[in-house]
């Protein structure tokens, strides 16, 4: 039982990543074999340990922890993230900026960079999988899983801010690691060190995993299905040199550049979404209609409906990290006399990543037909292993949107070639730094020991690209998942801190002591 | 009567001519004049982790290098040519800041160096001077 969802996903992975080639020069791959064994076999019990599911169902008890967190955060905080929302957005525009701390980073440039750690190929290979296993029903719950997740990245974005680090030179460094420690000594409870060395071993294997693997996985599947089978370890090592020389060599232009690009293909990537969509208008309502039905009822997806809630929700928070922790640490550096709000500009996060980005995806997967249905009855048909739904090209992850997509263009496929490599990039310079503050937290700061952790995030990238998709996403997803078991614990403990700066910043702004600049 | 004059300085040749021109202004009229820089920086571009973490101290840097190297010694060189001199230098755009500072100082003329812009860069971007020329608040004085 425990092994359902691992074995769906390896499943795809052999069928999504050998589709596109076909008989492979044994040899040439042998490398790419070894590492997988060795990977799959050292990872699994860990994988197992955080996808376990309830006793008699499977429920993977990770996701109704991530939800229930979200839910309560929702309701303790009044739906902050709809009460905030448009204050949220006159922050990032400066509405409220004192022109005197121009110089000093902004919310907007807080959001954006954060938003490059999360942007990703959660978007674009994460939604195809949610959807190709759960059906369009998985939309509905991505959708609920991402308004939700606003209220805990508001909470742990808050608590980010308020307990970092100054140091005398300047510079800053914050996350949970820092609230756990400061915040709980604050209260007077116990446990904060453990929790927060606990958060920092999992941060440095979700900056391997999720943040590294996963992504230079994926970039690899998308250059092979435009250019025809080669081994990974290729791939691998072309990106491992790349992020060396930014990470290591502190070859700043290529981040600069990276960061620059990633908004505008975020915006192509959306601005092509829309038209595709507007082109099949008369979709749109069976789309939609596929969506909800596929959310409550069996409609043939593996799993039923149950099966599209956990395959969404796993997805959204893959996708958008609330309550993994990794938005505190990128959200820390913004300079503000009110923590709370830097939490509120966080709460975009997740409707930009989730809300807007995941949902356009889904959309363009469903509207295009990619996922087959009975003609007879409607339902969906599964593949061979029933491990999810035939697709019409016989794809998964980001080989499946990249169909969809070319459906529509057929050049799209060469952008998204492009996209993806710069998204994959851009999350694991993200990462790195995430992951390298977690370092730095357990050892302590210096050239050497930072250098360390610098060379073994590079060697994963390698290892990523070589081993096949299923062990990876597994150990991607559960290392990920670890981060948020011992963070959300902390949100808990914290939240009544959040909620009296939440209630003085919201009376000081109704009274007017708040005010706008010009 | 004594006016502010505010002179956009950015160590370049033209606003050093821009100087010593209002500096020959505020002799002739009893004028004192604000030397104001503007480093330019906008709170829409896109950084990265690092940039964001470091952002604090290059700040500090670069507004302790910019009043040693440009500002000091342009003060000094005011005052002994007799000239009531301050100095102002802001976060921003360009032209918008220096039209704020000439409001927040009660500033009466401002006077910048004209960079010579022309041609395809300047029909794109636009050029400070002719930015300030529409936006300005107060008469602006370019001085080539």
């Amino acid at each position: 039982m425990t092994r359902t969802m691992n074995s769906f996903t390896r499943t795809l992975a052999v069928s999504g990543l050998l589709g596109a080639g076909g008989a492979l020069p044994a040899a040439a791959q042998g490398i790419d074999e070894t590492v997988n064994q060795i990977f799959a076999n050292s990872t699994g019990w860990f994988v197992s340990l955080i996808f376990s599911s309830f006793p008699g169902t499977n429920v993977p008890w990770i996701v109704c922890w991530l939800v229930i967190a979200a839910t309560i955060f929702t309701i303790y905080f009044g739906l902050i993230q709809f009460r905030a929302f448009g204050h949220a957005l006159a922050l990032v525009r400066g509405t409220y900026s004192d022109p005197n701390d121009a110089g000093e980073v902004s919310h907007f440039q807080a959001l954006t960079t954060a938003l490059s750690g999360t942007v990703g190929l959660g978007n674009i290979a994460g939604v195809a999988v949610a959807v190709s296993i759960g059906g369009p029903g998985a939309t509905f719950w991505m959708i609920l899983a991402g308004l939700l997740g606003m209220a805990t990245k508001f909470t742990e974005c808050t608590l980010g801010v308020k307990y970092r680090n100054e140091f005398a030179d300047g510079h800053v460094s914050g996350g949970p690691m820092y609230y756990m420690t400061k915040g709980f000594a604050e209260r007077g409870l116990p446990g904060g060190k453990i929790l927060a060395i606990l958060f920092a071993i999992f941060c440095i294997l979700g900056s391997f995993g999720g943040g590294n693997m996963f992504q230079s996985n994926q970039a690899h599947a998308q250059l092979v299905n435009v250019a025809g089978e080669f081994p990974g370890w290729i791939t691998g090592l072309v990106m491992a040199v790349i992020v060396f020389l930014v990470i290591v060599g502190g070859l700043k232009s290529i981040a600069s550049v990276t960061e620059k690009v990633v908004p505008f293909m975020a915006a192509i990537y959306v601005g092509t979404a829309l038209i595709i969509i507007l082109m099949n208008y008369d979709m749109i309502g069976t789309a939609f209609g596929q969506i909800f039905r596929g959310a409550f009822t069996w409609d043939g997806a593996v799993g039923g409906a149950i099966g599209a809630l956990i395959q969404g929700f796993r997805r959204a928070a893959f996708s958008n990290e609330a309550g993994v922790g990794s938005a505190a640490i990128a959200h820390s550096a913004v300079r503000t006399k009110e923590p709370v709000t830097e939490g509120f500009v966080s709460l975009l996060e997740p409707f930009i990543d989730t809300v807007v980005i995941c949902t356009m995806t889904a959309l363009v997967i469903i509207i295009t037909g990619q996922l087959v249905t009975d003609p007879e009855t409607g339902m969906f048909i599964l593949n061979e292993a029933g491990t999810q739904i035939q697709t019409a090209s016989g794809d998964s992850g980001v080989a499946l949107t990249s169909a969809a997509f070319s459906s529509a263009f057929g050049w799209f496929r060469y952008v998204l070639v492009l996209a993806v490599v710069l998204f994959a990039f851009s999350t694991m310079i993200s990462w790195s730094y995430y992951g390298l503050k977690a370092w730095t937290f357990l050892f302590g700061e210096g050239q050497t020991k930072e250098l360390v952790f610098k060379i073994i995030f590079c060697c994963f990238i390698v290892i990523g690209a070589a081993a096949n998709l299923g062990p990876v996403i597994d150990f991607s997803d559960a290392a990920i998942f670890a981060m948020a078991v011992v963070n959300i614990l902390a949100l808990y403990a914290l939240m009544p801190i959040v909620k009296s700066e939440m209630n003085s910043y919201l009376a000081r702004l109704r009274s007017g002591a708040i005010r706008k600049f010009d | 009567m004594s006016r502010k004059i505010v002179v956009g300085f950015d160590g370049s040749d033209a606003s050093r001519r821009a100087l010593d021109f209002a500096i020959t202004r505020a002799k002739a009229q009893g004028d004192s004049i604000i030397i104001a820089h503007v480093l330019e920086w906008s709170p829409y571009s896109f950084l990265t982790q690092t940039e964001l973490e470091e952002r604090h101290r290059r700040r500090k840097e670069e507004l302790q290098r910019a009043e040693t190297a440009i500002l000091d010694p342009e003060m000094k060189r005011v005052q002994s040519a007799g000239v009531p001199v301050t100095t102002a230098m802001r976060y921003g755009h360009i032209a918008e800041t220096l039209c704020r500072i000439a409001k927040d100082e009660g500033a009466a003329l401002i006077f910048i160096g004209r960079m010579g812009e022309s041609g395809i860069a300047a029909r794109l971007f636009g050029s400070v001077a002719a930015t300030l020329a529409q936006v300005s608040p107060v008469p602006v004085t370019i001085v080539p």
